[in-house]
């Protein structure tokens, strides 16, 4: 119990930290970084629940990025929509084009399911440079209105925006939070262990599949709706594949199939990579070898690593302690019988 | 009526033929074993009667309906569940939390429920738990119920094998190898557990290759070889037949 009012203390602590932060920081541009941050992170979490707890890679998440992003670009610009409309229709675009793309795709497995997304996600890149017409091809689309107004509330300035993406990271966050934490988490759990069992104990592989690649490309659709409308300007290299990789990165070095490495790992590199900005390129030879170690020695990540190193000293604990009373006992039982026959 | 039946059950992978023509019955109650040389068919005719595989030919009969062409998901809810002869646990997860899934076949909250915890999730969630808890019982392994998955022992990872098709509610089970890995007085262990789930009401049917078990403990044992039939009885008929003795030692063997 102790444990999980700290765990809850910490995330109080947080969730605090993300609200003041503006007002500790009074510059622009770290409010910038943090809102950008932020959406990467929805879009982390919808990866994570696809390839960290159903255990299906997906590397077309930068493509279900995009048509978010560029669903609400082009129903505000072309279709002159209302905002939040937009919004809404976006997300609904990108999860409908989701479940269609899971239909097929899932039908593979593991690494096939791996290349089978990679290929559609450069095929979305592709359709979204080529289709000139509609996309503005490699020139992008420019003019995306910023949010809405919400009665009085108003998201014209990177603050107010910073607390619009925050309120929807929460969400996300929290809904994550109890899919996972729910029989049907367990069930994508399941699925992630053995997909042979999980259909003999009774699951439906494919239909919960479907269901979380839907989940998964609708909170993609929301990081990238939210990008646009945050950036403003959006071209056809936020569909590109190194997008995707920089999703998986994150998801990676923070841990996969946890619920606190995507924020981990994202905040992380964002502000490490912002630190390391003097070196331009050479960044990566930073990078490179700091992430190969990571995911030698810590295939699960900070988070995971976190968890498992928690989770023996707790066993090794509850054994000791176990020893201590089986000694205990059996002193007992010798002072008894020493005591019976004197 | 029959419990559970297949008539001439046969498949094919490509030119080779696993699985021969195979009637069998199972009766209710009772401990069926099948036997038979390595690559006799015998996983083969686990696979097709727990829907793994669509057979090429013939039919499943459950509680007489056919369930030959049903997924092995639906066969699940109907009461037949299977275990394999290697069951991958989630290793960072507890025992307890392993088996709570088995249950979720018969409950019915989906994401909406999830995502607003409703009153159906949480009294279902707490259902599933003290299934998880009851089967954990059931198996012998309520010490281990919060230790880690990973660290148990092969025979405690058979046991909870046993526990996660148990939490399915199942009329039949069907086991693979359940012995397969572990010490002799490991064994006797699993056989009397095998014998408990028998009392229970729940009908068994394994395959196994240790045959001092299968002899002492099986009701009725099918022998398969080359994907065929080749004897059916209890274990004084198949001990004495001349069909199996050959099959098992070769034909030189008989004269």
């Amino acid at each position: 119990m102790a444990g999980l009012l700290k765990q809850r203390n910490i995330i109080a602590v947080l969730i605090v930290f993300a609200i003041v932060f503006p007002f500790i920081t009074n510059n622009n541009y770290f409010i910038h970084i943090m809102t950008l941050a932020f959406i990467w992170i929805i879009g982390v979490y919808g990866l994570n629940l696809l390839a960290g707890y159903t255990g299906y890679l997906s590397l077309a998440h930068a493509g279900f990025f995009a048509i978010g992003a560029y669903s609400l670009a082009l129903l505000t610009t072309k279709a002159q929509m209302n905002y939040w409309l937009a919004f809404v229709l976006a997300l609904i675009i990108t999860s409908v084009l989701g479940m269609i793309i899971g239909l097929i795709s899932l039908r593979t497995k593991e690494h096939f399911f791996a290349i089978y997304t990679l290929c559609v996600g450069y095929i979305i890149y592709l359709v979204i440079d080529k289709w000139d017409s509609l996309t503005g091809g490699v020139r992008g689309l420019i003019g995306i209105p910023a949010p809405g107004n919400i009665g009085p509330i108003e998201f014209n300035t990177p603050i107010s925006n910073y607390y619009l993406v925050l309120f929807f990271l929460l969400i996300t966050v929290l809904v994550v939070y109890r899919i996972v934490h729910s029989l049907t988490g367990r069930t994508y759990i399941a699925i992630r262990n053995s997909e042979d069992l999980a259909q003999t104990i009774g699951i439906n592989t494919m239909k919960n599949k479907l269901m979380v690649f839907v989940i998964s490309t609708f909170f993609a659709g929301l990081a990238g709706a939210l990008y646009a409308s945050f950036i403003r300007f959006i071209g056809p290299d936020i569909g590109y594949i190194t997008i995707t990789f920089d999703l998986l990165t994150y998801l990676i070095v923070g841990g996969i199939g946890t619920l606190s490495g995507p924020v981990i790992g994202t905040i992380l590199i964002v502000w490490v990579s912002q630190q390391l900005q003097f070196l331009q390129d050479y960044r990566m030879m930073i990078f490179g070898p700091i992430l190969t170690l990571l995911v030698i020695f810590y295939p699960r990540g900070i988070s995971g690593g976190f968890i498992d190193w928690r989770a023996k000293r707790k066993e090794k604990k509850q054994n000791q302690l176990n020893l201590e009373n089986q000694q205990m006992l059996s002193a007992q039982e010798t002072s008894a019988a020493s005591n019976k026959n004197g | 009526m029959v419990f559970l039946e297949t008539k001439n059950l046969t498949k094919k992978f490509g030119g080779n033929t696993a699985v021969n023509n195979v009637d069998f019955t199972i009766e209710k109650g009772k401990i069926n074993a099948i036997i038979g040389p390595n690559g006799a068919g015998k996983s083969t005719f686990f696979n097709l009667v727990s829907g793994f595989h669509p057979p090429t030919s013939g039919q499943v009969i459950f509680k007489g309906k056919d369930i030959t062409k049903l997924p092995s998901n639906k066969i699940a809810e109907l009461g037949v569940a299977r275990t394999f002869q290697t069951t991958n646990l989630f290793d960072q997860a507890t025992v307890l939390d392993n088996v709570i899934v088995g249950h979720r076949l018969r409950t019915k909250s989906n994401l909406f429920d999830a995502i607003f915890r409703t009153k159906r999730l949480k009294q279902e969630e707490k259902q599933c738990r003290d299934k998880a808890i009851e089967v954990l019982d059931f198996v012998g392994l309520t010490d281990v119920a919060y230790k880690l998955a990973g660290s148990l022992s092969q025979e405690e990872k058979k046991r909870v094998a046993f526990a996660l098709g148990l939490a399915t509610d199942p009329e039949i089970i069907f086991l693979d190898e359940p012995a397969a890995g572990v010490n002799p007085d490991e064994t006797d262990g699993l056989a009397e557990l095998m014998e408990k789930m028998v009392e229970r009401g729940i009908t068994v049917c394994l395959i196994e290759h240790k045959m001092s078990m299968i002899m002492k403990l099986a009701d009725k044992i099918m022998v398969l070889s080359y994907g065929e039939k080749i004897a059916e009885g209890t274990p004084e008929e198949i001990q004495n037949n001349e069909a199996v003795i050959k099959a098992y030692l070769g034909g030189s063997a008989i004269a």
